[in-house]
């Protein structure tokens, strides 16, 4: 940290892209629905998904159900069980987690936070978030189709997703699941164009890359990798709904089935698994890096201190995001490989500890010594960092071969999946939204209430979640409708389950609570400032809040500094904002 | 470690190796100094799509490689039977000779839309996108010879049915690419022919002012469609 030398330090680079054309709306239509304003969009996406995502928090209180007291809800039976199942794991991590993110926060904070009027084209942006709602539609006309939803399973393995034995499998469910899929493929590249160009090409004066705040770059970091990696999804989707609409063979081996040959034949399961899976690791960071961007900069601004190692946590991202798609075939260790194959991707997921533990430890640092202050977004980001530890700390025994194994198949695997990429990005969404809702709305959000569902969400998430890795270890196997009498699952398995399902019970209950402050605090709740967690990142500078179409007014922010200029030595406040000239105080920032 | 903060556009001489890669790359406002934000995002789309094509052809790859039927051999299958002999891929590579020839007019449209000469510049588009168009024709023939010979997505009389599968789906795929890329070609020459470009006529859909660079981002895509060919050709009917 140094003294800014007077005069000289403030020239301001010379602007390199001409100012946005904006498109102006003339009728309530196109203002809020048909709008091209990516923050309208942003609540669009929110609004879509978290709808979404109750429908799949209803789906995992009613498999809930059925492991608790089995066979005493007659409409559940093992067809409905395998449908909840598969509907709820794809709808969260596709339609809720991913959505969102990217959807919700990635298109209300880029523009804002890189110091741009929009997203670079906002017609495609559009145009992103209405396909997408068609593939919502799609996937839930599965629930009215004849045959119901497909029951498949989240990662659709062939050949029995596309079999007569699985629900959906001949009918429509497998059918609408894949076309909703390549549709939202398909809208989301729309979006995902626009959030990578704006972020490389569209950032205001002085913003350079690594003066971005971290959440822009978890979130800009995530979409390069769906781009990436939606393709092998797009491409098995076509595939498979080949295989089933025109009997093509790539998935399918030769098979008999209730005693008929079937017409397919030679076909490769695995490649399946290969494509599938080439999407689905990178999946789980696509849903983590976001997390990770926000969280900094929750734990940065409530800690008013600045971020521990940003270079580090910046290219820590980048590495995760790397090596995320050379590990996907840790999720097959069960199917047969090659031992070597097996080594190889061992290590690559083990060599992943280590830029994500560097993340885990300078959020510590962070908070070492800082000045806390215990608001929700900072509750929320505490829990973030205890649930994800835990559930990274079993994610290296699943890589390993000779650990997962065994393991494989279990409640360990829920529990681990779940700690890490369900409740922990979940969190880091409710933090967020405390966060950021009063530049959204210009209202707080209530306290009370939002203490009350902190509490309950996270305490009773970890008690769901916690006590699966004891069932997983005694054996207790995932995915069955019921275990009935096994000798080696002792009946204190059977209270544990009883117990878990009570939990989550209560915490999907705890969310009407959450929903309820959603919609209350928009008329009732406290007003905001500006700036009222006093953040030095461009959105609290906004010269409106709301911020108005364009979100600056007539003049675009100039950016003099990082994001994390909080406490420093010297400064009339324990903040300085990125707009804040540098003759007007001093840095911590580290230029190299 | 630690320096004043410095905001101007020139921060003193440039740090050497990778460091200056990473300096350079996140330097002010932009990343690619001298990309438009078009065709930044035409290159990104791009690469999103060389993911896509080569998910379909290491899938067909390894169904070449699990089928226990012998694969049918392409030269064979592909042979036109001219003047009383076979020759071996022959339809092949006139579509082949078409597509590439069309790459070339597309970048003299390129070069002259630069010129503001909107005459030849439209002219070419519209040659470009009839060799397209042509390129489809010759693989609509293609297919109707193969289907008439009793192949199909799920068999095929001359071997290993997923011959077929992959055939249909990546051809397919890709002149489903080419005829798109055609239509576009036909509205982007419209608007260079109409002169949207020079009196900054706004787009229908977008509102937006278009700029001759259009004709070069079209152009990224039709060489990248082309580009795509080649690999086709190669793993698809050479192998």
């Amino acid at each position: 940290m140094v003294e800014i030398p007077a005069g000289g330090a403030d020239a301001v680079p010379a602007a390199e892209v001409e100012d946005m054309e904006l498109y102006h709306p003339k009728s309530w239509w196109t203002k809020y629905v048909f709008s091209q304003d990516a923050k309208i969009i942003a609540v669009q996406y929110s609004i879509t998904a978290i709808s979404i995502g109750l429908v799949a928090l209803v789906l995992s209180w009613l498999m809930r159900l059925q492991l608790a007291f089995p066979g005493y809800f007659a409409f559940i039976d093992a067809d409905h069980y395998y449908q909840f199942i598969t509907m709820h794991g794809m709808i969260m991590v596709v339609y809720l987690l991913t959505a969102l993110f990217l959807g919700g926060f990635g298109n209300y904070l880029i523009p804002l936070m890189v110091g741009a009027r929009d997203m670079v084209f906002p017609y495609a942006n559009m145009l992103s978030y209405w396909i997408y709602l068609l593939a919502v539609l799609i996937l839930v006309a599965g629930f009215f189709a004849p045959g119901g939803p497909t029951g498949a399973g989240w990662t659709l393995y062939p050949p029995q997703s596309v079999l007569s034995g699985t629900p959906g499998g001949q009918d429509w469910g497998i059918l609408l699941m894949l076309s909703s899929l390549i549709v939202f493929v398909i809208g989301f590249t729309m979006g995902g164009l626009n959030y990578v160009v704006t972020v490389l090409q569209g950032r205001a004066r002085g913003m350079t890359l690594m003066r971005m705040p971290l959440t822009v770059w978890g979130i800009f970091t995530a979409t390069v990798m769906a781009l990436l990696a939606f393709p092998a999804l797009f491409v098995a989707c076509v595939m498979m709904l080949f295989d089933r609409l025109l009997g093509t063979s790539f998935f399918m081996p030769a098979i008999v089935e209730m005693g008929t040959q079937l017409q397919h034949a030679g076909g490769s399961p695995i490649l399946f698994q290969h494509l599938f899976w080439f999407f689905g690791h990178p999946e789980v960071y696509i849903v983590a890096l976001p997390a990770f961007g926000i969280v900094s900069d929750l734990i940065s601004t409530h800690a008013r201190k600045n971020i521990f190692g940003y270079r580090m946590m910046v290219w820590a991202i980048v590495i995760i995001a790397a090596l995320s798609f050379v590990v996907w075939a840790h999720h097959m260790y069960v199917s047969g490989m090659n031992p070597a194959f097996g080594f190889f991707f061992a290590t690559t997921t083990l060599i992943i500890a280590v830029p994500t533990a560097i993340k885990v430890y300078n959020w510590v640092l962070t908070l070492w010594r800082g000045d806390i202050h215990l608001t929700l977004p900072m509750l929320f980001a505490l829990a973030f960092i205890v649930t994800f530890v835990n559930g990274g700390l079993t994610g290296l025994f699943l890589g390993n071969v000779v650990v997962d194994v065994p393991l494989s198949d279990t409640m360990f695997v829920v529990a681990h999946f779940h700690m890490v990429m369900g409740v922990a990005p979940i969190l880091v969404i409710f933090g967020a939204i405390h966060h950021w809702y009063p530049k959204v709305t210009g209202r707080m959000l209530n306290g009370v209430l939002g203490h009350i569902h902190y509490w309950i969400t996270f305490l009773g998430a970890y008690a769901i979640f916690f006590p699966m890795h004891y069932l997983g270890l005694l054996g207790v196997p995932r995915r069955y409708y019921e275990i009935g009498e096994t000798s080696f699952v002792p009946p204190s398995a059977h209270t544990l389950n009883i117990f878990i399902t009570i939990m989550a019970l209560i915490v999907g209950a705890a969310q009407v609570v959450f929903l309820f402050n959603l919609i209350w605090s928009l008329f009732r709740g406290k007003e905001a400032s500006g700036n009222p967690w006093r953040a030095t990142t461009l959105e609290w500078q906004t010269p409106q809040t709301p911020p108005a179409h364009g979100n600056w007014g007539k003049d675009l922010p100039v950016v003099y500094r990082w994001a994390y200029d909080y406490s420093v030595p010297g400064a009339p406040e324990d903040f300085i904002p990125q707009t804040q000239p540098a003759t007007a105080g001093l840095t911590r920032e580290v230029m190299r | 470690m630690t320096q004043s903060v410095q905001t101007q556009s020139n921060p003193g001489p440039q740090p050497a190796g990778m460091r200056g890669v990473a300096a350079d790359f996140g330097s002010d406002q932009r990343a690619f100094k001298t990309a438009s934000w078009g065709k930044a995002m035409m290159w990104i789309f791009l690469l999103s799509d060389t993911f896509v094509f080569g998910c379909f052809l290491l899938s067909y790859m390894t169904a070449r490689m699990s089928t226990p039927v012998a694969w049918p051999n392409p030269s064979e299958v592909f042979a036109l039977h001219i003047g009383g002999q076979d020759v071996p891929l022959i339809l092949i590579a006139i579509m082949t000779f078409v597509l590439i020839s069309s790459s070339g007019t597309m970048a003299m449209a390129v070069n002259f839309g630069y010129r503001r000469e909107r005459g030849k510049t439209a002219v070419l588009m519209l040659a470009t996108a009839l060799l397209g168009a042509a390129f489809v024709g010759m693989q609509a023939f293609e297919w109707t010879k193969l289907i008439s010979e009793g192949v199909r997505p799920w068999e095929n009389p001359f071997g290993a049915a997923q011959f077929g599968s992959a055939f249909f789906m990546i051809t397919g795929f890709h002149g489903t690419h080419v005829t798109i890329g055609v239509i576009f070609l036909l509205i982007v020459a419209r608007k260079v022919w109409r002169g949207d470009f020079d009196t900054e006529r706004r787009g229908f859909f977008t509102s937006r002012k278009g700029r001759y660079e259009a004709v070069e981002i079209m152009g990224l895509y039709w060489h990248f469609v082309d580009l795509v060919w080649v690999f086709i050709f190669a793993f698809f009917y050479l192998w």
